[in-house]
């Protein structure tokens, strides 16, 4: 290995690649570290890959790209332990030909890879099975990293950490922020096989078609978070995510709770006969804009999960996210290599980049979602099961006069909430996530 | 379908060291919740409450790091990562 690189990556995740990718079609010698077995192999999210960078970056990716299927159908469902209530959307504008909506359903251990290898074909180093520990700093300056190997000490003009949520150099760095159990959410996976005309049948899906569903409410025992089913070609993604601050105040551990949601009526019929393949965790940081950290210092650029960079509103978009941060961190670099100056003060470039583009216009419009979240628990916990009582009186059937079933639906209703309150924590609601 | 079985199916290359530590057990009897035993998917924390200890099955960890935030009023969990390679391995994820 040379003594020196121009960049050094560290993490193969989707972050990681976009930079790499980016920085080495430029001519930049760069090295990528992953400590997986290969790029991917530590990586899950719940399912859907948004692609407007991806498209940048590859054009015509969906010819190549091992992705599952292109979405176009979406479902957001509320859950109690015995009804349902749902809102769903289906578009044929997002079914006419490629990129369709820039939504596509994917496996992580499949999609990483391939990613990763395209940043190699471009000329990037990239090296699996190995852990960077740590940064070497000399004056104030990260110049450098420490791999967990023989002749680990590699030196670099820049190092950009795309090591994932836990971003042990960000710590080490002194970047990270507060990391709270408010702001990070566990996810527990099941990738589900069943044969592909059974999810054709079963979700009314034609071809390579997709959808993606999410449900709140009983579907995570009326936790902060909510669970969520992914169609892929021949599997299904069937999973729940939910703050660790409740988990731990309803004392539920996230495997039972995902096997309550699949246990659950609506979720059941629709996994029934599947064959669980693999199961999987991650950690979300959902904490949004207030806990985007600064993203630069001297030397060192923050992308991906490791500057906290997830879109946790009804769009759940991380990877587009990770995506983008690493096309703009590798731009300022190369303008730097340009100058010839790696100081904080020409690196804060990425930060002007992300600032300017949808990745913070997007976390701050949703800037009060986690806050939110903890503080109006009545909206997982409590207003599903009064929603979906009403909506069961509203269409049961008996021969009492209509009028006498609404008025008393109603009055059940205004024995939870008042008129007022439902009216300024609805417009409250709309304000957080609309 | 058991926790066990779920994690028969997940592919590992088990390292002969653990990567994760409880800094100081005595802390552990101070901890009310045991909150490391509630948040991890794959149930690697569990108190042993003949030998008042957290027992930790570093095998099965997926290398989240949820145990760490769980436990940050004690601070108490030591998290590296497993050596390159090692851990688990996603086949699909």
């Amino acid at each position: 290995m040379s003594d020196k690189f121009d960049v050094i990556i560290v993490g193969a995740g989707p972050a990681g690649s976009a930079a790499a990718l980016t920085l080495a079609r430029a001519g930049l010698s760069v090295v990528v570290f992953e400590r997986g077995a290969f790029p991917g192999a530590k990586n899950m999210f719940g399912g859907v890959l948004y692609t407007p960078i991806l498209n940048k970056l590859i054009p015509k990716f969906w010819e190549e790209a091992p992705i599952e299927r292109h979405i176009v159908k979406r479902r957001f469902s509320l859950l109690s332990s015995k009804s349902e209530a749902a809102f769903e959307f289906r578009c044929e504008d997002y079914n006419e030909k490629p990129p369709f909506n820039q939504s596509f359903s994917a496996l992580r251990a499949r999609f990483d890879p391939w990613f990763s290898k395209k940043a190699e074909e471009a000329g990037a180093m990239v090296i699996p099975e190995t852990v960077v520990d740590d940064l070497i700093v000399k004056n104030g300056r990260v110049c450098g990293v420490k791999a967990r190997r023989e002749g680990g000490e590699v030196l670099a003009d820049v190092v950009i950490a795309a090591d994932g949520v836990n971003s042990f150099l960000a710590k080490k760095a002194g970047l990270r922020k507060d990391f709270s159990r408010a702001v990070l959410a566990v996810a527990a996976k099941e990738v589900i096989s069943l044969p592909r005309e059974v999810i054709e049948d079963r979700f009314s899906l034609e071809g390579q078609e997709g959808m993606a569903m999410e449900f709140f409410g009983d579907s995570v025992a009326g936790m902060v978070g909510g669970g969520f089913i992914y169609t892929n070609q021949e599997t299904l993604s069937v999973g729940i995510a939910c703050s660790i601050k409740s988990f731990i105040d309803k004392k539920v551990a996230p495997n039972d709770l995902l096997d309550r949601f699949k246990a659950h009526p609506s979720i059941k019929r629709l996994i029934k006969k599947g064959e669980t393949l693999e199961y999987s965790g991650h950690m979300i940081p959902e904490g949004g804009f207030e806990r985007v950290p600064q993203v630069y210092t001297d030397g060192l650029l923050l992308v991906g999960d490791a500057a906290h960079l997830v879109n946790a509103s009804f769009y759940h978009e991380g990877t587009n996210l990770a995506m983008a941060s690493g096309l703009y961190a590798a731009e300022a670099i190369i303008e730097a290599k340009e100058k010839d100056d790696f100081s904080a003060q020409t690196l804060k470039r990425y930060q002007k980049k992300l600032n300017n583009s949808f990745v913070m216009k997007d976390l701050k419009k949703y800037r009060a979602v986690e806050k939110w979240s903890h503080e109006n628990l009545k909206f997982f916990e409590e207003y599903p099961g009064i929603a979906l009582e009403m909506l069961k009186d509203y269409f049961s059937i008996s021969e009492v006069p209509k009028e006498t079933i609404q008025k008393e639906a109603y009055r059940k209703v205004r024995t939870h909430i008042s008129p007022i309150q439902a009216f300024l924590e609805l417009n409250k609601f709309r304000k957080t996530f609309f | 379908m058991r926790l066990e079985d779920k994690l028969f199916l997940d592919k590992y290359r088990v390292d002969s060291e653990s990567h994760l530590k409880i800094k100081n057990p005595e802390a552990c009897l101070k901890c009310k919740e045991k909150q490391c035993t509630l948040v991890c998917p794959v149930g690697v924390y569990k108190w042993d409450s003949d030998e008042k200890k957290i027992i930790v099955g570093w095998e099965n960890c997926i290398e989240m790091g949820a145990c760490m935030v769980a436990c940050n009023e004690f601070d108490n969990i030591d998290m590296i990562y497993p050596r390159g390679g090692y851990g688990i391995s996603y086949k699909y994820g």
